[in-house]
C-alpha cells in the first residue's frame, strides 16, 4: 500500500490515538511539574513503578479503574520523595530525578521478582477493552479513529481538557504557572511556594504513572521489564515542543504517534523489508531530538524552571 | 488545601561558613549506614535474614581471591564511566550518554582490533586506545554542539542518543559485524591476540583495563586541580554568567568537558572489549552508563574518590549476584541500594553545607 493511502486510513489514526495515549497522560504530568517549575526526570521510572502497580493491583484482584488509581498513588509517592528532595532542600533536579528513575525502576523489578519468584513468562490480565461511544462512534472515519477506543484512552484527552481549564482558568492554575515564572512574587502574596511546587510535582508524578499503566492495562495486558523503553524522555522532549501548553502538547504526542504508527506500517511494506528494522525503530528518538532543535529557539520556558527557591536569600 | 502560610511549620536553608569535621565525615557515614538499612528492609521483605543476607554480599564480593578479582574487573569500567560523569557533572554539563559513548569505544575497538589495522603488534592497541577516544567524544561532540549552538537541553539528548547508538549497534551485529563463525547470534568476530589487553599478572584474570583506569583516575586529578582547563570547568560549574564576566570563553570549556568526558566513557568500552570480552555483543554494558553517575555522585565528583566509589559499588553488585544465588533474594537489591545511596548522599552533600531552620 501507498504511504500516503495508509495516511487516510482510520485504522492508521486509531492506532496513532492508542499509541498517543501514554505519551499524553505522562506528557501532562511532567507540563504539570515543569510548568511548577521542577524539572521531573523521575518520569522514567515512575512510568516503569506505575505500569507494574496497575498491573499487579489488577492481577491481584482489583478493578480496572481502581488498578489506574493505584498506579496514580504509587506515582504520587514516588512524586512525592522527588519534590521533598528537590524543592524544600533544593537539590539538583538532574541528580535527584535521574536517582528517582534509577529507585524507582529497580524497586520495581525486586517487587515483580518477589511477586512472581518462578515464572518465565508473566501473566496476564482482563485489560481494558475498546468501547464505542454512542452515535459519535458512527461518525464515519472519526468514529473509528477516536471514538472506538478504550476509556483510559477517553480519559486521557479529558485530562488534557482538565489540565488546560485548571491551568488558565483558575487561581490554583495561576498559582502554579506564577511559581514557574516568579516565585518570589508568589512568596510576596503570602502563599507558599513550597507546597505549589510539591503539590504539582506529586500530582503531575502520579499522571506519568497512570502513562505507564497504560501500557500494562490497555496497549498490552502484561507487564514486561523495558517496557516503558524510554517513552518518558520522549515526553520529556514532547513538552518542549508543545511549549508547556496542554493542547500544543497533545498534538505533538498525536504527530509524534503518527509517525510512529507510520514506520511501522512501512516496515511491512516491500520496500521496508529491505531496511533494517533498527532504523525504524531508531526514528521516534531522532524525531524528538529534530523536534528539540527545531523548538527550543522559541520555545517560551518557565522562567524559574530548574531555579529552587530559598526564602534564606534574597 | 491551605497555600497560607502563617500557620504552618516553614523551614528554610541558611549557609555554614565552616562545617565540622563531624559534619563533613558523619553525614557521608550515615549514609552508607542508611543505605545497609534500607537493604535490611528489602531482605527482611523478601524473607531473608538481613544478617546472613550482608554476610553473603560481602563474601560474594571480597571473600576469596576469585572474589576480589571478579569486583575488581566489574569496576574498571564504572571507574571510567564514573570519571566521565564526575568530569562532566564538575562543570553542570549532564552527560547522561554515557552508555552510548561506551559502545562507541567498544565499537571502534572491534572494527579496528580485528585484523584491519596492517600495523606491527605493538602499535596495535595504541592505536586503537587513541581511537576509542576519538570516538566517544565525537558522540558526545553532537550533543555538546547543539547545546551550545541551538540551546537544546543535553540531559534529553543524551539521554535519547543511548537509545539511539544502542539500536545503532544491534543493526551492525546483525549486518556487517556479524560474526559468520557466531552461530546466529548477534556478535562481533573476536579481537586478534596483539589487540586484545594483556593480564597484568599471568595467572590471575585482572586486565590491564584496571591499570589504566587508575592511571586516568589520576590523570583527571591533575587535570582538575593543577590545570587551567580544570579552573575553568569548576567556574562554568560554579556559575556560568560569574565565568562569561571573568572572561572564561564558556561554550568552548563545555565543548572541551564534553571531548573529555565522552572519551573516558569510551574508554570503558574499549577495556570491556579488549580486556575481558574479546568481542561485541549487546549485552556488554548492564547499565555501566547509568551506575556511573551513582559513582560519580558518591565520589562527591573527586576522580580519586571515583576509584573508591567503584570498588564499592562494584562490590555490592558482585556480591549481590552470589548472594542471590544462595538467599532467596533477587539480585535487584543492589540495584536499589545504590540509588538511595545516591538519592541520600546529594541531600547529605547539601547537609553539610547548609542547616535547617525554622522560618
Amino acid at each position: 500500500m501507498d504511504i500516503i493511502e495508509i495516511l487516510f486510513t482510520a485504522s492508521f489514526w486509531a492506532a496513532a490515538i492508542r499509541i498517543a495515549t501514554p505519551l499524553i497522560l505522562a506528557t501532562m504530568g511532567e507540563l504539570i511539574c515543569e510548568r511548577a517549575g521542577v524539572l521531573n526526570l523521575g518520569i522514567e521510572g515512575i512510568m516503569v513503578v506505575g505500569a507494574f502497580a496497575g498491573w499487579m493491583a489488577v492481577y491481584s484482584g482489583t478493578g480496572l479503574w481502581a488498578g489506574v488509581a493505584v498506579a496514580f498513588i504509587v506515582g504520587m509517592a514516588f512524586g512525592l520523595l522527588h519534590s521533598t528532595l528537590t524543592v524544600p532542600f533544593g537539590l539538583s533536579q538532574h541528580v535527584v530525578g535521574l536517582g528517582v528513575t534509577l529507585l524507582a525502576t529497580s524497586a520495581t523489578y525486586y517487587a515483580y521478582r518477589l511477586a512472581l519468584p518462578e515464572v518465565t513468562s508473566p501473566p496476564k490480565i482482563a485489560a481494558f477493552q475498546p468501547y464505542e461511544i454512542p452515535i459519535l462512534s458512527d461518525i464515519p472515519f472519526i468514529g473509528e479513529a477516536l471514538f472506538s477506543q478504550t476509556p483510559f484512552t477517553y480519559f486521557a484527552f479529558l485530562l488534557v481538557l482538565a489540565v488546560a481549564v485548571v491551568l488558565y482558568r483558575t487561581p490554583l492554575g495561576l498559582a502554579v504557572r506564577a511559581v514557574g515564572e516568579n516565585p518570589s512574587a508568589v512568596a510576596a502574596q503570602g502563599l507558599s511556594v513550597t507546597a505549589i511546587r510539591m503539590g504539582a510535582v506529586i500530582v503531575g508524578s502520579g499522571f506519568m504513572a497512570m502513562g505507564g499503566a497504560f501500557l500494562t492495562m490497555s496497549a498490552f495486558d502484561s507487564f514486561f521489564f523495558e517496557m516503558v523503553n524510554g517513552r518518558g524522555w520522549i515526553c520529556i522532549a514532547l513538552v518542549v515542543f508543545g511549549s508547556w501548553r496542554p493542547g500544543k502538547a497533545l498534538l505533538g504526542a498525536i504527530l509524534f504517534a503518527a509517525f510512529d504508527a507510520l514506520q511501522i506500517r512501512v516496515q511491512q511494506t516491500e520496500i521496508g523489508a529491505e531496511i533494517p528494522y533498527q532504523i525504524f525503530l531508531m526514528m521516534p528518538y531522532i524525531l524528538s531530538i529534530l523536534a528539540l532543535v527545531v523548538m527550543s529557539r522559541r520555545a517560551e520556558v518557565p522562567a524559574a524552571l530548574m531555579v529552587p527557591f530559598n526564602k534564606g536569600e534574597r | 488545601m491551605n497555600l497560607r502560610k502563617n500557620k504552618r511549620v516553614t523551614m528554610r536553608l541558611e549557609p555554614i561558613e565552616n562545617p565540622t569535621m563531624l559534619r563533613r565525615l558523619g553525614l557521608p557515614a550515615a549514609v552508607l549506614a542508611a543505605t545497609f538499612l534500607v537493604a535490611s528492609l528489602l531482605a527482611m521483605i523478601a524473607g531473608a535474614n538481613p544478617f546472613s543476607v550482608f554476610g553473603l554480599i560481602i563474601k560474594g564480593a571480597f571473600g576469596s581471591k576469585f572474589a576480589v578479582l571478579e569486583t575488581l574487573n566489574r569496576a574498571t569500567p564504572l571507574i571510567f564511566t564514573g570519571l566521565a560523569v564526575a568530569v562532566a557533572f564538575r562543570a553542570k554539563f549532564w552527560n547522561i550518554g554515557a552508555e552510548a559513548q561506551l559502545y562507541a569505544g567498544a565499537l571502534v575497538t572491534v572494527v579496528l582490533g580485528t585484523g584491519l589495522l596492517p600495523w606491527p603488534a605493538f602499535a596495535i592497541l595504541p592505536a586503537l586506545f587513541v581511537c576509542a577516544i576519538l570516538a566517544g567524544a565525537i558522540v558526545l561532540l553532537v550533543p555538546a554542539l547543539l547545546k551550545t549552538r541551538f540551546g537544546v537541553d543535553e540531559v534529553v539528548t543524551t539521554l535519547l542518543f543511548n537509545f539511539i547508538f544502542l539500536l545503532f549497534i544491534s543493526m551492525l551485529l546483525e549486518g556487517p559485524l556479524k560474526d559468520p563463525m557466531g552461530m546466529g547470534w548477534p556478535k562481533s568476530a573476536r579481537l586478534i591476540p596483539e589487540a586484545r589487553l594483556p593480564r597484568i599478572v599471568d595467572g590471575l584474570r585482572l586486565h590491564w583495563g584496571f591499570a589504566l583506569a587508575l592511571i586516568s583516575a589520576g590523570l583527571v586529578w591533575i587535570i582538575q586541580t593543577r590545570s587551567t582547563l580544570g579552573y575553568e570547568m569548576r567556574a562554568v560549574g560554579l556559575n556560568k554568567e560569574a565565568a562569561a564576566f571573568a572572561g572564561i570563553p564558556v561554550n568552548r570549556v563545555l565543548v572541551k568537558t564534553a571531548l573529555l568526558s565522552g572519551g573516558l566513557a569510551a574508554l570503558a568500552g574499549f577495556s570491556e572489549v579488549a580486556g575481558l570480552k574479546g568481542s561485541l555483543t549487546l549485552d556488554l554494558s548492564p547499565g555501566f552508563g547509568y551506575t556511573g553517575i551513582i559513582v560519580a555522585m558518591l565520589a562527591l565528583l573527586n576522580p580519586l574518590g571515583v576509584v573508591v566509589a567503584a570498588l564499592f559499588v562494584a562490590g555490592i553488585f558482585v556480591g549481590a549476584d552470589s548472594m542471590s544465588r544462595a538467599a532467596d533474594v533477587p539480585t535487584y537489591l543492589a540495584d536499589i541500594m545504590l540509588a538511595s545511596a545516591l538519592l541520600m548522599m546529594v541531600l547529605a552533600i547539601m547537609l553539610t553545607r547548609f542547616r535547617v531552620v525554622r522560618g
